[in-house]
């Protein structure tokens, strides 16, 4: 069972189809006491990353044991983003700090928010989010700000300027674009999170 | 590089797509889920379904319809039409749509845009603009495209913009139905006016069509109807058509 965590940033109907599309089994969480049982985590989110100032230090604290317990945990969009140590976007709002640096704002001679299918480099080291995908898929993104490239960077996107569309580090992982609105590419990346999820059972 | 898109429009009445639709091998000629399923498997990047009924009947149809529609499709939908109210937003977005469209509520009560992107987000709401060509520029209409708003199209987008809107969707009435080619002039003065992404409606009849509108009129995305209900592969083709173009496309799906 995949629970996902909805704390008030938008709408989840998608993401729950999405990954019963792919066979699995979801629950709704919106305590901590929802991650008991769970084989995996997913912390979706759209808007402002004020947002998830609701993931207060109780949410941060169960997170981490849950990931260290060896629960796989993937980041959505502003989910990614929480995975970092926060973002201008709301600089009193830390986030889960797993991963270290701060998101940005998109700036440039282009269109912000940055809307539209987009392309995914990825790296040559191996991947398990992007097993089977090949570097140059396209993805459906959505949003103004966005996460930098670091050591974890298991994809980036060109948006002016190239950021972390995706991260990867043990069983931490996020992708900026919305998996559940990227046709097959996107089912096949949900597809090989839940295998992660799986193998540890 | 950021794809421009491709928007397949299907216009709704009672749970069936009207315009004529001639595909080979739906079982059910203008069935929505059908169609954005056909549709989908052709590389469209985007679908919105636009309710063009009034009746009550009718709207509880359209939520049918949203289900089905978006029960096999993991691509943004997007729906307009009719949409008055949060409660309205509400059921077509639980529904299964990704962005609601707005046209004549936001000009109405123009909050409306603030308070659903306050729940949603921005990135869920679309704002309509039905514009035509008068002395007095782009000049804005409302109830589908019957009654002249005291707006032109360049500051309404604006301040839809400003107000919390993610996307435009314009809409040439001189155009729309045409086949004559986009307003590229309109489409343009909107696009470069804000820094959202412009959907750009109404004209289109050929590949070069889109070709014109995505470089003369700097659109960021492209909607049609009756374009792609020409041939089975219509999508296909226009998008290796513009790609040959120097347009930037998604062509893996």
């Amino acid at each position: 069972m995949v629970a996902i965590v909805d704390y008030g940033a938008g709408n989840l109907t998608s993401v729950i189809k999405a990954f019963h599309a792919v066979g699995a089994d979801v629950r709704l969480i919106d305590s901590i006491d929802g991650l008991a049982g769970a084989e995996a985590l997913v912390v979706p989110g759209v808007g402002h990353f004020a947002a998830t100032a609701s993931l207060g230090p109780d949410w941060r604290a169960a997170v981490r044991e849950a990931i260290d317990s060896g629960m796989p945990t993937l980041g959505i969009c502003l989910g990614l983003q929480w995975l970092f140590e926060g973002s201008e976007e709301a600089p009193d709002t830390p986030g889960l700090g797993m991963i270290r640096g701060r998101c940005f704002r998109l700036e440039g001679p282009v269109k912000v928010p940055h809307v539209g299918w987009n392309t995914l480099d990825l790296p040559s080291r191996p991947s398990r989010l992007f097993d089977g995908i090949a570097s140059g898929v396209s993805a459906y993104f959505t949003h103004s700000y966005a996460a930098p490239c670091v050591a974890e960077t298991a994809a980036t996107t060109t948006h002016a300027v190239s950021f972390s569309s995706a991260v990867e580090r043990d069983l931490v992982f996020g992708v900026q674009f919305h998996p559940e609105k990227s046709g097959t590419t996107g089912l096949k990346i949900l597809t090989n999170f839940l295998r992660v999820a799986r193998e540890r059972r | 590089m950021l794809a421009k898109r491709l928007i397949a429009c299907l216009d709704v009445r009672d749970g069936s797509v009207v315009k004529g639709i001639n595909f080979e091998g739906l079982r059910k000629a203008g069935d929505p889920a059908e169609l954005a399923a056909r549709y989908n498997e052709e590389g469209i990047d985007e679908l919105t379904v636009l309710d063009v009924t009034a009746t009550l009947e009718g709207r509880r149809a359209l939520l049918d319809t949203i289900r089905q529609v978006s029960a096999r499709l993991f691509i943004p939908l997007a729906v307009g039409g009719g949409i008055r109210s949060m409660d309205d937003a509400r059921a077509v977005i639980d529904a299964g749509a990704d962005k609601v469209s707005l046209n004549s509520a936001a000009l109405a009560d123009p909050a409306l845009i603030t308070a659903l992107a306050g729940i949603y987000g921005s990135q869920a709401v679309i704002v309509a603009i039905d514009a035509k060509r008068g002395p007095n520029g782009f000049e804005v209409f409302g109830r589908s495209g019957t009654t002249r708003e005291a707006r032109e199209a360049v500051g309404w987008a604006r301040e839809a913009a400003d107000r919390g809107a993610g996307e435009i969707l314009l809409t040439s009435i001189d155009r729309d139905g045409t086949r004559s080619g986009f307003d590229c002039e309109l489409t343009a003065a909107v696009s470069t006016a804000v820094p959202i992404p412009v959907i750009a409606s109404g004209g289109a009849g050929t590949p070069e069509h889109f070709r014109e509108v995505f470089s003369a009129g700097c659109a960021d995305a492209a909607l049609a109807a009756s374009i792609f209900h020409f041939s089975e592969h219509a999508v296909r083709d226009l998008k290796q058509f513009l790609a040959s173009h120097g347009v930037p496309m998604r062509l893996d799906w």
